[in-house]
């Protein structure tokens, strides 16, 4: 041990530190490209494996190999599993981002870094544990190419010792990952004992923080929200996908690929039930999926924001012409090509609106990965009924990062093919039109190809409600009030608000999708920190339901939490509400790219409310580099 | 005693096969085709039921109004036709389908997805209607407008053409054919051929604009066309469900044998073109393009190569009409995914 490393150590040694258990994050560091995605699952599913809720947050470059990638990992005992601002437990294995990476964490932090690093010299305050990863590793794998990928595999070991996680568990979450690749597994595990070696015979335990067994996750899943979406889309019996890859959403179609090959190829002709195809564009696959659903298939598209771009002009025709279409937008931060690997709420009027001329859509807004399940066979069933396209708006934190749930339910509710015209039918009305009225509910009767039913030509130009060509005004007008009045039909079916009303609270709490679990701590933060109690809507879909004016009318001030900066769902909420609700409406926004964090929220609310907050720490971790492309 | 109606083989009228009443210019070289695709679906005894119309956006484009009148139409979004053609017959693999589009709308703002349905073989009859100018918008040059031609106001066009026939061979269609709107026997037969043919059909019609292509100067006038139309073979098409013998002298004539039984006898009028020649075929296009003119017929055929459904493997039924029971998975597969993600 160098004399100034043992300057560092005794300089913060500070005993009598309070045990932190089960309620820190813990951020590592690396390159990406080089396995360190394993070795974080790994970490994430040890956790889980020792009861205890957790949550994992990839913060990575739009990149393939070589550029710096976060990972940030909380446990948290009260099931907090939203962003934590503040890093806790550093594993700086970047040099290139290790500097900053130190700089800019909170005293008391502790830290495990490479150790040609030197990172001990940055700061006193800091509890720094040096591990010589080269050394470690050229032991435990012989072959000198693979070690980059094993390499990272060290630090797992070491956390385990360090931390008091179960190696038996963390050998079981690394066979679980890595699954039938014998030799990987071999070298791998090699890899962890060796880190864990090095951590008790070399590094005192002098930080805080603490992994003890819970009993909070038995029989939970690991999942990531497009790979939930898939398992719904599969089991909402979806037979036409056209697709254009596009992060953050291309996982959720090869998801899908990968459950209907296994489990929607007929057994006995071994022919599919689905036809998938990775089309030229976004517009290429709207387009695909509007021919199919007027054809009567179950038809779906994933894309981002540019798709929702390029997806515009389709998404007004399948408005007007009325056709099915379901549409998963994994949003990612814009405008233009914006931050594609980062994660905003930020096409919400966007999508509500797309197109041109007097339009609106169906947003369904998935919080968690059960919802991306559900929601995905909502999505078809609200598709087909209202004969329209519908918006899943996910984001890049639901989509890519993996998250603890329970295991999803089978359904049980039949499928909703929405208004076929039958032969009984047009026998009982003996006269159709294609967009005729005949419910009051503005929702006509459709037919399609091959069905032997009367046929129609469909199209984007204006049209009466026998679906023939007019460029009448009365026939125009009466058409555009009945989409209206759809749309209105419309908000008794969509997802229903989660509400929390709490009973003396003055103050009520609006957020949807992701922001749902910073929103939610923030409210335990408001009440323990600042004795602010406050109710809470958890929007679920757009049109909005007919609930949400009289919880505006029940609060004196409404904070819309949301993740862009334009306060977007608070316009569309403008839009339709009266001007003393409007009154009431203010804004709690987050759109750095990075997931928003319950601290920000309760911050921003406190102080609006007039309470001295106290500033910022400067710094966190920045999770992101500039400059290179 | 009235005298029994015309039908045909699946015992329906002419009439059925009707659209409504056209609303492009008398003289337009569009109704012409559409008047073709009449008698061609009709003498095939295509089920209408059975039949699907797209089309993009123009003059062209309008024009699926205007046959088929029992079948069920998309006209769809500029140049996007291809896409919804796709999924319908993803949804259906039962359906014919038959898209309607210009050169503005094929050669323009929808070549991007002309491209990659050439190249997937879809199934689908997919005609140009190619009058070298947009219509609706009056009169612009569009990208088959040939280098030098004139507008009516006296502009010259300064770049060189697409050939889509060119093209679509390059990309892998199957079936592709150039035809004029004023060749009543040849469109005829090429018609039924391509609803015998199971894979992508790309037919360009020379198709006059009577507005505003069809004075001196223009190259896609009907007196420029008919003067330069250079017809590679006599094409006749005898379908499987016809007993004809016809005896050409040895040589003299090549048959192709179509997917359904059908036959298409080519007359040679050139002794060495030989439609399932690839190369020789874009040759041979390039050649007339040199001289000015237009080679017209079936310009190359790969009657065999799988069309893109049979690709994807789907089963024999409709996918749109699976029922629930075959498309959603069991419980026990749920359960095995949710075991797997432990």
């Amino acid at each position: 041990m160098s004399p100034s490393e043992l300057a560092v150590q005794e300089a913060r040694s500070t005993p009598n530190q309070p045990r932190v258990v089960n309620d820190f994050s813990i951020q590592v560091a690396t390159v990406n490209g080089s396995g360190s995605q394993t070795a974080n699952l790994v970490l994430l599913r040890s956790l889980l494996l020792m009861g205890i809720p957790v949550s994992g947050k990839n913060m990575f470059p739009s990149n393939i190999a070589g550029l710096p990638t976060w990972y940030t990992i909380r446990a948290s005992k009260r099931g907090y599993i939203g962003r934590k601002k503040e890093v806790d437990f550093l594993v700086a294995m970047n040099p290139e981002t290790a500097k900053e990476d130190v700089l800019t964490l909170d005293a008391g932090c502790a830290v495990v870094y490479d150790e040609p690093l030197k990172l001990n010299a940055l700061r006193r305050d800091l509890t720094c544990y040096a591990v010589p990863f080269d050394k470690l590793v050229a032991p435990v794998c012989p072959d000198a190419k693979l070690r980059r990928l094993v390499r990272n595999m060290i630090y797992d070991g070491v956390l385990a010792r360090l931390l008091g996680i179960e190696m038996p568990l963390m050998e079981q979450a690394l066979q679980k990952q890595l699954g039938r690749k014998a030799k990987a597994v071999a070298l791998n595990l090699a890899a962890l004992e060796a880190g864990w070696d090095y951590a008790e015979k070399h590094l005192a335990k002098q930080d805080p923080y603490f992994i003890e067994r819970m009993n909070e996750t038995a029989g939970k899943i690991l999942i990531d929200g497009n790979a939930a979406a898939a398992i719904g889309c599969m089991m909402a019996g979806v037979t036409v996908v056209a697709w254009y890859p596009i992060t953050p959403s291309s996982s959720l179609c090869e998801s899908l690929i990968g459950y209907m090959k296994k489990y929607r190829v007929d057994k006995t002709t071994g022919k599919a039930t689905f036809a998938i195809v990775q089309a030229e564009d976004e517009i290429a696959s709207l387009g695909m999926v509007i021919g199919a659903s007027w054809a009567g298939a179950r038809s779906m598209t994933a894309t981002s924001g540019p798709g929702m771009s390029l997806m515009s002009e389709f998404a007004g025709l399948a408005y007007y012409a009325e056709t099915p279409a379901v549409i998963f937008n994994v949003q990612r931060v814009g405008p233009s090509t914006g931050l594609p690997t980062r994660t905003a709420q930020g096409d919400v009027i966007k999508a509500a609106l797309l197109s041109h001329g007097d339009t609106r859509h169906i947003l369904l807004i998935p919080a968690s990965v059960d919802e991306c399940y559900t929601m995905a066979m909502d999505a078809f069933d609200l598709a087909e009924r209202f004969q329209t396209p519908v918006f899943v708006l996910m984001d890049l934190d639901l989509g890519m990062n993996t998250w603890t749930s329970d295991p999803f339910a089978y359904p049980t509710r039949p499928i909703d093919r929405g208004k076929r015209l039958t032969a009984e039918k047009l026998k009982a009305l003996g006269e159709w039109g294609r967009y005729k009225d005949v419910d009051g509910d503005g929702i006509p009767y459709r037919t399609i190809p091959g069905d032997g039913l009367p046929a129609y030509f469909t199209r984007g130009s204006g049209h009466n409600a026998k679906g023939q060509y007019s460029e009448r005004p009365d026939d125009y007008v009466d058409n555009v009030d009945r989409l209206a009045r759809k749309f209105e039909t419309a908000r008794a079916h969509v997802p229903a608000p989660i509400v929390e009303r709490a009973a003396k609270a003055k103050i009520g709490i609006i957020a949807y999708g992701t922001s749902h679990y910073a929103a939610g701590e923030s409210r335990d933060q408001l009440r323990e920190e600042a004795g602010v109690e406050t109710s809470y809507y958890r929007l679920r879909a757009y049109p909005f339901t007919a609930d949400l004016p009289a919880f505006i009318d029940a609060h004196e001030r409404v904070y819309v939490v949301e993740q862009n900066r334009d306060a977007q769902m608070l316009e569309l909420m403008k839009m339709e509400l009266a001007p003393e609700q409007v009154a009431k409406l203010r804004s709690v926004l987050h759109y750095s790219g990075l997931p928003i964090d319950a601290r920000s929220i309760s911050d921003d609310l406190l102080s609006q409310e007039g309470f001295e907050v106290a500033k910022p720490t400067t710094g966190r971790i920045s999770a992101g580099s500039a400059g290179g492309e | 005693m009235a005298t029994p109606a015309k039908v045909n083989r699946i015992g329906l009228e002419p009439q059925v096969y009707k659209g409504g009443k056209t609303t492009l210019c008398a003289g337009c070289g569009h109704n012409a085709i559409s008047e073709r695709i009449i008698e061609a679906f009709y003498e095939m005894g295509v089920d209408p039921q059975r039949v699907v119309k797209l089309s993009g956006i123009g003059c062209s484009s309008k024009s699926p109004a205007y046959f088929l009148g029992g079948s069920h139409g998309f006209n769809a979004v500029h140049g996007r036709m291809p896409s919804v053609g796709t999924g319908a017959l993803l949804a259906n693999k039962h359906l014919l389908a038959i898209g309607i589009s210009g050169d503005g709308d094929t050669g323009a703002i929808g070549i991007g997805q002309f491209v990659h349905l050439m190249r997937r073989n879809l199934p689908i009859i997919y005609i140009i209607e190619d009058n070298g100018c947009y219509g609706l918008t009056k009169g612009q040059f569009s990208p088959t407008a040939d280098l030098g031609s004139k507008l009516k106001t006296g502009v010259v066009n300064d770049l060189p053409p697409i050939d889509t026939c060119a093209l679509a061979i390059e990309l892998g269609a199957t079936f592709v054919a150039r035809s004029f709107s004023g060749d009543k026997k040849q469109l005829l037969a090429l018609l039924k051929a391509a609803i015998a043919h199971r894979g992508t059909v790309m037919l360009d019609v020379i198709s006059p604009c009577v507005t505003f292509n069809d004075h001196e100067g223009s190259t896609k006038s009907y007196a420029y066309v008919k003067d330069h139309d250079d017809p590679l073979e006599e094409v006749s098409f005898i379908p499987f469900f016809e007993d004809i013998n016809v005896d050409y002298l040895p040589g003299s004539a090549q048959e192709v044998a179509m997917h359904d039984g059908s036959k298409l006898m080519l007359k040679k009028l050139e002794e060495d073109y030989d439609p399932t020649d690839r190369i020789g075929a874009l040759r041979r296009l390039h050649e007339a393009a040199r001289r000015g003119e237009f080679a017209t017929g079936l310009i190359y055929i790969e009657p065999d190569r799988d069309d893109f459904l049979t690709l994807l493997n789907v089963v024999d039924e409709p996918l749109a009409t699976l029922p629930l029971e075959r498309v959603r998975p069991g419980k026990e597969a749920l359960e095995e995914i949710m075991e797997g993600l432990r």
